[in-house]
């Protein structure tokens, strides 16, 4: 059968199951990845990051 | 048990193969669960069933069911319609034969033990296990009593111990399954005197029941009921008269059960996956808006400041040169009337003198 | 905050409190009696019936009703509407209150309540959306809770605490709207692993979604009744900032009401004709399926469509009562009433009166804790030491 599964709902109970952890993981991680993307939001000027020219 | 390098990697093995070679699916795919080859079934012949309730009668005896208040040999309860109970694992009942009102037709009802049960999707601890004999079992350790299985079994079995306040179960037909495990054969099977009920594997089973129609047309509808009835079950029916007029339902269609909650189950983890970034999204967006608005107001105060600055300073500028006009004015009025009244003055001063 | 309340010296004896005694005594014996003589003894449950009143009132009413917490929160922090900003406390604490309700009258229905903790730590049930809502409404308790306590902080003088709470409402906010539209949802795709059972006319593979932007009528609806009634009883605690944006959230919440229903009738019609379940609108489930339709999802659509357009307060106020019972109408039609329409009258269910009167006692247990916060901690009135700190 296919993955070891004989009916379908041995199948969904597998797939969920997993299904449940990678939510929570993803939201451990999107929490993270927010403030990794907003941690300097409140800097007001934009950073240079290219040499200025020195006349 | 601890974890060796060679067990980890045994699993990381065994996940990649499986991945290659097992075939992903979910309700929506092609693929088609055909459960355990070898499970067991029952066959009911509803013209055999002669209403003698020894099923029940065993039954109650091999689950040490507590006594009914009718005795098994009394019939008049077959004058009511029964369900299932918390004391009753299986009971049967009677019905008006269509062909002929002298016969009646007698129907055993019990759990049907589906091959996927919408009790185990429903049930949140899992207390219900759809086994390889065929039996769906029932673990009374983990039921938190909440009798969501109720709700969804669609033939109306499972029954409650509402009346137990510590160690309330939910109740139905085992299919033996202990019995089963030890060769033996459940004990309605073994109880009825009429072969009405036949155990076997669900495939022969099968066969068995469409032989009988094919030899007897006249005597069976070409239907075996439970061989595709929300998905199929394992207790197979065959009957003379209509499976409506024998309390059993014919509109409960062929899906299973778990397709009925697939769909709203598989868009849970997308809104968990996409609902952050929507709303972040619009946070963004509400701030974003906030903050040019507020750069917007602070142009539109700055701008309004200095026009009235300008406006007050022309103004000032413009009273300060008419006054400084004005003081000329006077200035010079002032002087003209003074040499005015000197001249004056001489000039009578002079008069004065020219008189003497 | 006016200083009436000192010089009134209130008697503890007002009829309400007579009332909420009579039905504290009444409940704390059914309690009892629930627990030492089982359900049967307390409910009109049966084997054909196995949810009743507690599982369609208490838990499926009472969720869709304590929605204005995740609704509100969502409007001021995510959709920046600062300007319903007062109306935010008393939404979370109704939907803290509301769902921590729910919970409780949980255990009265299940039949081993102590197991409760069961398929979060024994075995998971993932196929079943019972789990789902289990996990999501324990999570969204715990959300409420930390959304709460910056109010019972700052009446304990508790302020390091309370200000790293405060910092975390963004995440919060989100992860509560996460959580309600999951949950919300999954109360109504319960329904969907019976469809032999539920008429026609309500059961529909769009449940979920049904319940869920009826949840944020019943939220936007229910701020409004809180209001009201606070507005009413508790108008000495309230604060020149609430009472200067309430005008602005009736009108505000009343607009998106009238709105959101007008979609949910939309998708409604819609769910009809994809079924194509027309022809049972003409007999007796029909005409009652029509009712709530039309009397509880169209006509408070109109009406407060009426009401924003005059900025007639009072009109919406009444709308907002009337949306409530059509939540609780709708809820109640689903688990109980065309739920079992197939069986014979002599097998439906009524629910006992000491059903009836646990629901009640659950609902004035609820109005008393309501009570004593907001007389006590800054929800309708910011705290002085906190002014203009959310």
């Amino acid at each position: 059968m296919e993955g070891g599964f004989y009916t379908l709902q041995d199948f969904m109970t597998f797939t969920k199951g997993i299904t449940y952890l990678i939510m929570i993981v993803s939201l451990c991680a999107i929490t993270g990845f927010w403030l990794f993307l907003t941690d300097r939001d409140t800097d007001t000027q934009p950073v240079e990051h290219h040499k200025a020219e020195h006349h | 048990m601890s974890l060796t390098r060679r067990r980890f990697l045994g699993w990381i093995g065994a996940a990649g193969a499986s991945t290659v070679l097992g075939r992903s699916a979910n309700a929506s795919s092609t693929v088609h669960f055909k459960g355990y080859a070898d499970s067991f079934a029952i066959l009911h012949d509803i013209t055999l069933c002669v209403g003698c309730r020894a099923c029940e009668a065993a039954c109650n005896k091999v689950n040490e069911l507590p006594p009914p208040e009718l005795p098994f040999k009394d019939l008049t309860v077959l004058n009511q319609k029964r369900r299932t109970t918390a004391k009753a694992f299986t009971v049967v009942n009677r019905f008006e034969n269509e062909k002929n009102s002298k016969q009646p037709v007698f129907v055993k009802k019990q759990c049907n033990h589906c091959l996927e049960p919408a009790c185990a999707s429903a049930c949140f601890v899992k207390a219900f296990k759809k086994t390889p004999e065929g039996a769906v079992s029932y673990d009374q350790s983990v039921c938190v009593g909440c009798r969501y299985c109720m709700v969804a079994c669609p033939f109306e079995i499972p029954a409650y111990e509402y009346d137990n306040v510590f160690s309330p179960r939910v109740m139905k037909c085992t299919m033996c399954h202990p019995r089963i495990l030890k060769g033996q054969l459940p004990g309605c099977v073994e109880a009825c005197p009429k072969e009405a009920i036949s155990f076997g594997k669900r495939k022969d089973i099968l066969n068995i029941a469409r032989e009988r129609i094919m030899k007897h047309p006249e005597r069976y509808l070409d239907h075996i009921y439970g061989e595709t009835e929300m998905g199929g079950t394992s207790w197979l029916y065959i009957s003379g008269t209509p499976f409506k007029q024998t309390g059993m339902r014919e509109d409960l269609g062929i899906t299973p059960a778990p397709e009925l909650t697939s769909g709203a189950l598989g868009a849970v983890p997308i809104v968990v996956g996409l609902w952050p970034v929507l709303l972040t999204g619009i946070y963004a967006i509400s701030q974003r808006k906030e903050k040019v608005s507020a750069e917007e107001q602070a142009l539109a105060v700055a701008e309004a400041v200095e026009k009235t600055e300008a406006t007050a300073k022309q103004k000032l500028a413009g009273e300060l040169e008419k006054a400084r006009k004005d003081a000329q004015k006077d200035k010079d009025s002032a002087i003209k009337q003074a040499v005015k009244k000197a001249l004056d003055e001489a000039a009578s001063v002079k008069q004065e003198a020219s008189d003497v | 905050m006016s200083e009436k309340t000192l010089s009134v010296n209130k008697s503890l004896l007002t009829p309400f409190n007579i009332f909420a005694g009579i039905v504290l005594v009444i409940g704390a014996v059914i309690t009892v009696l629930r627990f030492t003589k089982g359900l049967a003894a307390v409910t009109n449950l049966s084997d054909n019936n196995p949810w009743g009143l507690w599982i369609g009132f208490d838990l499926l009413c009472g969720v869709s009703l304590a929605a204005g917490g995740f609704v509100t929160s969502a409007a001021v922090y995510i959709f920046g509407m600062k300007r319903y900003h007062s109306a935010v406390r008393p939404a979370i604490l109704t939907g803290f209150l509301g769902y921590a309700l729910v919970v409780f009258a949980l255990h009265y229905d299940v039949g081993r309540p102590w197991r409760l903790p069961y398929p979060f730590i024994v075995q998971q049930g993932t196929t079943s959306l019972l789990f789902e809502v289990g996990a999501c409404v324990a999570l969204y308790l715990t959300v409420l809770f930390i959304e709460f306590t910056p109010a019972a902080m700052e009446w304990l003088g508790l302020k390091k605490a309370r200000n790293i709470v405060v910092r975390l409402t963004m995440l919060l906010t989100i992860f509560g709207v996460v959580l309600s539209t999951l949950h919300q949802s999954s109360l109504g795709a319960l329904y969907l692993i019976a469809p032999s059972k539920l008429h026609p006319l309500w059961y529909s593979t769009y449940l979920p979604v049904y319940f869920f932007v009826s949840s944020i009528i019943a939220g936007l609806s229910m701020v409004l009744f809180e209001s009201t009634l606070s507005h009413h009883y508790f108008e000495d605690k309230m604060d020149e900032t609430h009472l200067k944006e309430n005008t602005g959230v009736t009108l505000g919440f009343g607009k998106a009401a009238s709105l959101v229903l007008a979609g949910y009738f939309t998708i409604k019609i819609i769910g009809l004709a994809i079924s194509n379940n027309w022809h049972y609108l003409t007999t007796g489930y029909g005409a009652w399926f029509l009712f709530e339709l039309l009397g509880f999802v169209a006509l408070p659509c109109f009406l407060y469509a009426v009401g924003v357009r005059d900025k007639n307060v009072k009109l919406i106020r009444w709308t907002a009562l009337l949306t409530v019972l059509g939540i609780v109408l709708n809820r109640l039609n689903i688990s109980l009433i065309a739920f079992n329409w197939q069986l014979p009258s002599s097998e439906r269910y009524f629910p006992h009166w000491m059903e009836i009167m646990v629901s009640v006692f659950i609902v004035v247990v609820g109005i008393l804790v309501f009570r004593f916060i907001v007389t006590k901690m800054p929800i309708l009135y910011e705290h002085p030491d906190y002014k203009d700190t959310h």
